[in-house]
C-alpha cells in the first residue's frame, strides 16, 4: 500500500533481499505496491525479466490481488471493511464520509494523487467495527468525528505514522477464554515434552486427542499429520493465516497473543514429517503484525527452537512468515499453496491432497492456526486435556469470533457442540432472529433452529457467528454476500465465474424490488447449479446464503417481488443509448412501450 | 396461400434477425427436404423466408436470432416477443451476444472513431448521425435481457437438427430435447 517512502528502493533492492527466488514474487510486489503506490509496467518487466519469467505471470500476479495495482493509488491509500456487521456499525456512513470531504470518487484516485478512499472485503476486526486500513495499517471503531480529523490530517499530508494512536488501537476483543487460550505454552516446552515421549507417540497423541481442523472444513489433524509422515520424501509446513471468511478474527488473536504456541505446533508437525521449511501465509490485513511475529521468531531461533539442531534432537526447521495480498479464494488450501509459491491464487485440481503433493510438488502438512496452537497445546497436555471437551463427533473447544447484533461481540472460547441458542446467551444476542454460521460459506439458521448445534456433524464453522436482529434484512444481507463472491471469484472455472455474477444481478434486482417470481426460482436453479458444479469451496458455497435466506425467510423475499408481472426486464432504452446521443448529439424520442 | 387443410390447429411460426448474420437461419434451411414437411405442418408468419414484414396478431413459436445492439433491434424484439406464445433464443448472439458484443469490451465512442475517423483512407471522417440511423446500445445485449425467452437453441449457428426437434416437438405437443451432440460443441 502507499507510503509517503517514494522510490528510495530500487527494484534491484526488493529482488536482492528476496534473494531473487520466484516463489516470494507475491513479497516483492507487495514492496513495489508499498513505496511507489502501484506496480508500474517497468517493474513487471524487471520482474518477468531477473526472474526468468513469462510478463504475463507477473502481470497476472498485479491484476489478481486487490492490493495490487497497475495504475498510481494516491498517496495515502484508505480502504473501509466492507463486511456486513461493518456496514451495520456505520461502514458506508464513515467511507462516504471521508470521500465526500476529500472529494474523491471511491476506489478512484484523486487527481493530485493525494489519496483513494476505498471499500475491501472484510478485514477481520467486525467486533471493533468499523475498521479499514490506512497505507496498510489497520484502524478500528471510526467514528464521524475522526474522519473529520482524518480529512484534515491527509490534507495536510501528515503521514499514518504520525496519526493518533488510537484510532490504531487493536483490542484483542477476548470474552470468554476456555482451555486454549488460558494455556500459554513456556516457549520450547512443548517441543520438549514431544521429543521425550517420542515423536511418533506424539502424533499418537494428536490423533487420539480427536482435533479437526479449525480452519472449518474439520479434517482430523491427527489423520493429516499421519499421511505425510507416512509419505516419503521432502515435507514442507505451512500455516493457513489468511482467516478471509467475513466475520473471523480469532486467528488475529491467536497471531497476536500465542505466536509461540503456533511456532511451537508447527515446529513439531515439521520435525515429526522431517520437513525442513514452514511458512505462516498471513492475511495481507494482518501486516500490522508482523513486527511482532519476527520478533517472536528472532526469539525462538535465539533460544535454539527454531533453525538447526532444535532442542538438541538434531533435527532443524525453520519459519517464514508470507503476506497475502488480498485475496478470499486464498484461504482454500491447494489456491494458498499457489499464491505461497508466487503465482494467482487459482485453486489446484483435488485429488492429490496436499499431504500427497503440496507446496513446490512435496507432501505439505497444512492446518489452521487454531489447529497449530491446539496440536502443540496437546502435545504438552495430553489427548485427555483436549478430548474431555466438546461432544463425540466435535472433540475440544472452538474460538468463535461473534459480531453483529449482539450486546458483547468478541472472541469466545466454547466447547464444540453448543447449541446456537446457548451462544446468544454468552454474547447478548437474545434478540437474534437470525444467525449466520460459519460467514458467507457456512449456514443461516432463524429462530426455530437456535437449539442446532456448533460442531462438524451440524453446523460446521472456522469461526464466524454473525448475529441479525428483527430491523435486519435478511435480503440484503444474502445481496450483499452474493456482491462478496462475485467480487471474490477467482475467475478460473465459469460456474462460479458468471454464477457468482449473475446471483449478484439477481440479487440486486430483488432486493431494489424490481424482482419476480420467476427471478427468484433463477436465483435458486442458479445457486444449485454453482454449488454443484463449481472448482472448489468458493463457488460450492457462494449461493448458500441466498438459498437459506429464500428458505427460511421466504416471506422478506415475496413480500418485495412484483407480483403481477410474470418478467420485468432490467432494462431501461433511454439509459442504453447515453453514449450514443452524446456522441451524436441526437435526442430523438424512444418508444418506450414495454411490449412484454 | 396454402389452401384450407384439415388440420385447423397449424401452429404459426415466424422468424427474425436482430445483431446477427443470418447464419443460424441458413442453419435452419439445413433442414434440407424436410422443409416441405415441415410447410405442411406449420403456416409460416413474419420471417426473411416469406418476406412479410410484422407479425399476425397471434404467433405460436418465434424463433430470432442475433442479439440487440441499437434501438430498433429492441424494437422489433418487443413487437414479435409480443406477438409470440413461445419466443425461442436461436444462437450464440440471441443467447448471449455473440460476437457483435465483442464491441462491449471497448467503449462505444472508440469503436465508432476507429471505423469512421481514425481508419486509414476515410474521407470526410465524422461519425454518422442521420436519424434514419438507429441510435446504437451502449452495449450490446443478449435478449434475455429485455423480454422473457421461453426456450434457447444454443450453437453457433445451432444445427438445423436442434431447429427440427424443436419445432417437431412443440407441433406435437412436448417438451423439446436435444441430443447432447446438438446443444454441446467443445
Amino acid at each position: 500500500m502507499a507510503s509517503p517512502l517514494g522510490q528510495s528502493v530500487t527494484l534491484h533492492d526488493i529482488a536482492a533481499r528476496h534473494l531473487h527466488a520466484r516463489h516470494r514474487l507475491l513479497q516483492m510486489l507487495r514492496e513495489v505496491q508499498a513505496s511507489r503506490s502501484y506496480v508500474p509496467e517497468e517493474a513487471i518487466q524487471f520482474f518477468a525479466h531477473v526472474l526468468n519469467l513469462p510478463i504475463a505471470h507477473v502481470r497476472g500476479c498485479v491484476e489478481f490481488y486487490s492490493f495490487l495495482h497497475t495504475t498510481p493509488r494516491g498517496q495515502f491509500d484508505v480502504y473501509f471493511s466492507d463486511s456486513v456487521t461493518d456496514r451495520m456499525a456505520g461502514s458506508e456512513i464513515v467511507a462516504k464520509r471521508l470521500a465526500d470531504r476529500l472529494g474523491v470518487t471511491l476506489g478512484q484516485p484523486r487527481a493530485d494523487g493525494r489519496v483513494t478512499v476505498s471499500m475491501t472485503s472484510c478485514t477481520g476486526h467486525c467486533e471493533q467495527a468499523p475498521a479499514g486500513l490506512a497505507n496498510g495499517r489497520v484502524f478500528t471503531r471510526m467514528t464521524e468525528a475522526r474522519i473529520e480529523k482524518m480529512a484534515s490530517l491527509i490534507e495536510h499530508g501528515v503521514p499514518v505514522s504520525e496519526w493518533p494512536a488510537e484510532w490504531f488501537h487493536v483490542d484483542d476483543g477476548i470474552r470468554e477464554r476456555g482451555i486454549t487460550l488460558e494455556t500459554f505454552i513456556p516457549p520450547g516446552e512443548a517441543i520438549r515434552t514431544a521429543l521425550a515421549r517420542g515423536l511418533p507417540a506424539t502424533l499418537d497423541e494428536v490423533e487420539r486427542s480427536g482435533l479437526q481442523g479449525r480452519g472449518g472444513a474439520g479434517f482430523p489433524v491427527g489423520r493429516k499429520w499421519r499421511g505425510a509422515y507416512e509419505t516419503k520424501g521432502a515435507h514442507y509446513i505451512t500455516c493457513n493465516a489468511d482467516e478471509g471468511e467475513p466475520g473471523t478474527f480469532k486467528d488475529r488473536v491467536l497471531l497476536a497473543k500465542y505466536a509461540d504456541e503456533l511456532f511451537e505446533g508447527m515446529t513439531i508437525a515439521g520435525l515429526l514429517v522431517g520437513a525442513k521449511k514452514g511458512y505462516v501465509y498471513m492475511r495481507g490485513e494482518y501486516e500490522y503484525m508482523m513486527e511482532g511475529l519476527q520478533t517472536v521468531l528472532e526469539e525462538r531461533r535465539a533460544a535454539g527452537l527454531l533453525g538447526e539442531n532444535i532442542c538438541e534432537s538434531g533435527l532443524d526447521f525453520d519459519l517464514r512468515i508470507h503476506l497475502g495480498a488480498g485475496a478470499y479464494v486464498c484461504g482454500e488450501q491447494s489456491a494458498l499453496l499457489e499464491s505461497l509459491e508466487g503465482k494467482r491464487g487459482i485453486p489446484r485440481v483435488r485429488p492429490p491432497s496436499a499431504v500427497k503433493i503440496g507446496l513446490f510438488g512435496q507432501s505439505t502438512i497444512n492446518n489452521n492456526v487454531e489447529s497449530f496452537v491446539q496440536a502443540a497445546q496437546i502435545a504438552w497436555k495430553g489427548a485427555e486435556w483436549f478430548s474431555d471437551h466438546g461432544e463425540t463427533k466435535s472433540r475440544g473447544t472452538k474460538l468463535l469470533s461473534i459480531a453483529g447484533d449482539c450486546q458483547r461481540p468478541g472472541i469466545y472460547e466454547l466447547p464444540l457442540g453448543i447449541t446456537v441458542r446457548e451462544v446468544l446467551a454468552r454474547c447478548g444476542g437474545e434478540n437474534a432472529k437470525a444467525v449466520q454460521v460459519g460467514g458467507p460459506a457456512g449456514t443461516c439458521v432463524g429462530r426455530d433452529e437456535f437449539d442446532r448445534r456448533v460442531s462438524y456433524a451440524d453446523l460446521a464453522t472456522g469461526g464466524s457467528i454473525m448475529v441479525f436482529n428483527d430491523l435486519r434484512d435478511m435480503v440484503d444481507v444474502a445481496r450483499q454476500f452474493a456482491h462478496f463472491f462475485a467480487h471474490e471469484s477467482c475467475g478460473f472455472c465459469t460456474p462460479c465465474r458468471v454464477g457468482t455474477q449473475m446471483l449478484k444481478h439477481y440479487a440486486d434486482k430483488i432486493a431494489d424490488g424490481q424482482g419476480t417470481q420467476r427471478d427468484l426460482e433463477q436465483v435458486k436453479s442458479i445457486g444449485e447449479f454453482v454449488k454443484g458444479y463449481s472448482h472448489c469451496g468458493l463457488g460450492e458455497t457462494a449461493p448458500n446464503t441466498l438459498l437459506d435466506t429464500i428458505k427460511r425467510f421466504p416471506e422478506e423475499y415475496t413480500s418485495r417481488l412484483l407480483a403481477e408481472a410474470d418478467f420485468v426486464p432490467d432494462f431501461d432504452l433511454d439509459a442504453s443509448v447515453t453514449e450514443s446521443r452524446a456522441l451524436t448529439g441526437r435526442q430523438d424520442q424512444l418508444d418506450q412501450v414495454h411490449s412484454d | 396461400m396454402n389452401a384450407p387443410t384439415e388440420q385447423p390447429a397449424r401452429l404459426t411460426v415466424a422468424t427474425c434477425s436482430l445483431a446477427g448474420c443470418f447464419g443460424c437461419h441458413m442453419s435452419f434451411l439445413d433442414v434440407d427436404e424436410r422443409i416441405v414437411e415441415l410447410a405442411q405442418l406449420v403456416t409460416f408468419d413474419r420471417s426473411p423466408l416469406t418476406d412479410v414484414k410484422h407479425c399476425s396478431e397471434r404467433v405460436d413459436v418465434g424463433l430470432i436470432e442475433g442479439g440487440l445492439c441499437n434501438v430498433e433491434n429492441v424494437e422489433v424484439l418487443r413487437e414479435f416477443r409480443a406477438s409470440c406464445r413461445y419466443l425461442v433464443a436461436v444462437g450464440s448472439c440471441a443467447i448471449t451476444g455473440g460476437v457483435p458484443a465483442v464491441r462491449n469490451k471497448f467503449t462505444l465512442e472508440s469503436c465508432l472513431r476507429e471505423a469512421y475517423i481514425d481508419a486509414p483512407g476515410i474521407d470526410n471522417p465524422h461519425i454518422p448521425c442521420d436519424p434514419e440511423i438507429p441510435l446504437l446500445l451502449n452495449k450490446v445485449r443478449p435478449i434475455h435481457e429485455v423480454v422473457r425467452v421461453d426456450y434457447v437453441l444454443p450453437g453457433c449457428p445451432p444445427p438445423a437438427e436442434a431447429f427440427w426437434e424443436l419445432l417437431t416437438a412443440l407441433i406435437a405437443g412436448r417438451e423439446p430435447e436435444l441430443a447432447y451432440e446438438h446443444r454441446r460443441f467443445d
